[in-house]
């Protein structure tokens, strides 16, 4: 039984590849003043409306599930980790993509606070 | 004729006929623009959007595409410094008034040296392409909803051809006109 140690520490590295992007990316955010961060926050926050659009118009309120862009169709891969191993893996493309995001959505840059909440619900997904 | 001008006459007419085959077929595949060669722009533009082959607008254009794109149609399209350069040269370098393909050129000279179209849907050239077709195949169809959705119908519009032959719209098939 050699390869047992292995394997486990093969499918704990896979359920944690995300930890450390958003555990360095959670800190940061501690860093500006924010916390503590919340899923039932970021859950909330995800169907939020008020803006010009909402997260799940574009990404779905099934994270598991695929969205499509809601102005060009253009299909998007599932934004849970569970489903999608990429998703929250790099620290640089998760600012990115906040950065585009909640201006496109509210007009406005998210705050520490709630891209704390956001990353804490979306990585149980 | 002496046998040792024969080879090279031969080859000098297989070139020829070779070059006029090739000239001759409007539709010759690959050279209506050139496919996107950029991996950095196929992932930043390419995630929301078909990345539009740089030949389909001029560079006028595309600097002002990249001038705002804080509000790119209304989503931000925001890139780092570094990534927006890199970018906007290869977009400029490869644009419409500056490169030889068959489309390309025709794109640019439907434009008026003071024409900056701002979206690809409105280049003279496209509109007048496009005209023909009813708004039910495209703007009505579902699967296409815009001209803006190249690949909904252009089969090949990945490699940079837009032959009318390739051409399947969603529910309706093939285009002749």
């Amino acid at each position: 039984m050699k390869i047992l140690p292995i394997v486990i520490l093969f499918l704990v590295g896979l359920s944690s590849a995300h930890a450390g992007a958003v555990d360095e990316l959670l800190q940061e955010y501690r860093s500006q003043g924010a916390g503590p961060f919340s899923a039932e926050a970021g859950a909330a926050l995800w169907t939020r409306s008020g803006g010009a659009q909402t997260c799940a118009a574009c990404h779905d309120s099934d994270l598991r599930a695929g969205g499509k862009h809601a102005k060009t169709g253009k299909p998007i891969a599932p934004m849970a980790p569970s489903v999608n191993a990429k998703r929250l893996t790099d620290r640089a493309f998760i600012e990115k993509w906040f950065k585009r995001n909640c201006d496109s959505t509210w007009g406005r840059a998210c705050t520490p606070q709630e891209k704390g909440d956001f990353l804490s619900y979306i990585r149980n997904q | 004729m002496h046998i040792k001008h024969f080879w090279p006459l031969l080859a000098g007419i297989g070139l020829v006929a070779t070059s006029l085959s090739v000239v001759g077929d409007d539709d010759r595949r690959g050279s209506d623009v050139a496919p996107v060669s950029l991996p950095l722009y196929q992932q930043e533009c390419g995630s929301c959007h078909f990345a539009y082959p740089p030949g389909l607008l001029p560079a006028r254009s595309w600097a002002q595409v990249m001038a705002g794109l804080g509000d790119h149609f209304g989503d931000s399209a925001a890139l780092d410094a570094l990534d927006q350069q890199a970018i906007q040269e290869y977009l400029l370098y490869n644009a419409a008034d500056r490169v030889k393909e068959r489309r390309a050129v025709k794109i640019a000279r439907s434009l008026r040296a003071d024409e900056a179209p701002l979206r690809i849907s409105e280049v003279p050239y496209i509109v007048q392409k496009h005209r023909e077709i009813p708004a039910r195949l495209i703007k009505d169809n579902a699967k296409v909803g815009s001209l803006s959705n190249c690949t909904a119908c252009h089969t090949r519009a990945d490699s940079g051809s837009f032959s009318e032959r390739e051409i399947d719209i969603p529910g309706y098939g093939a285009w002749d006109d």
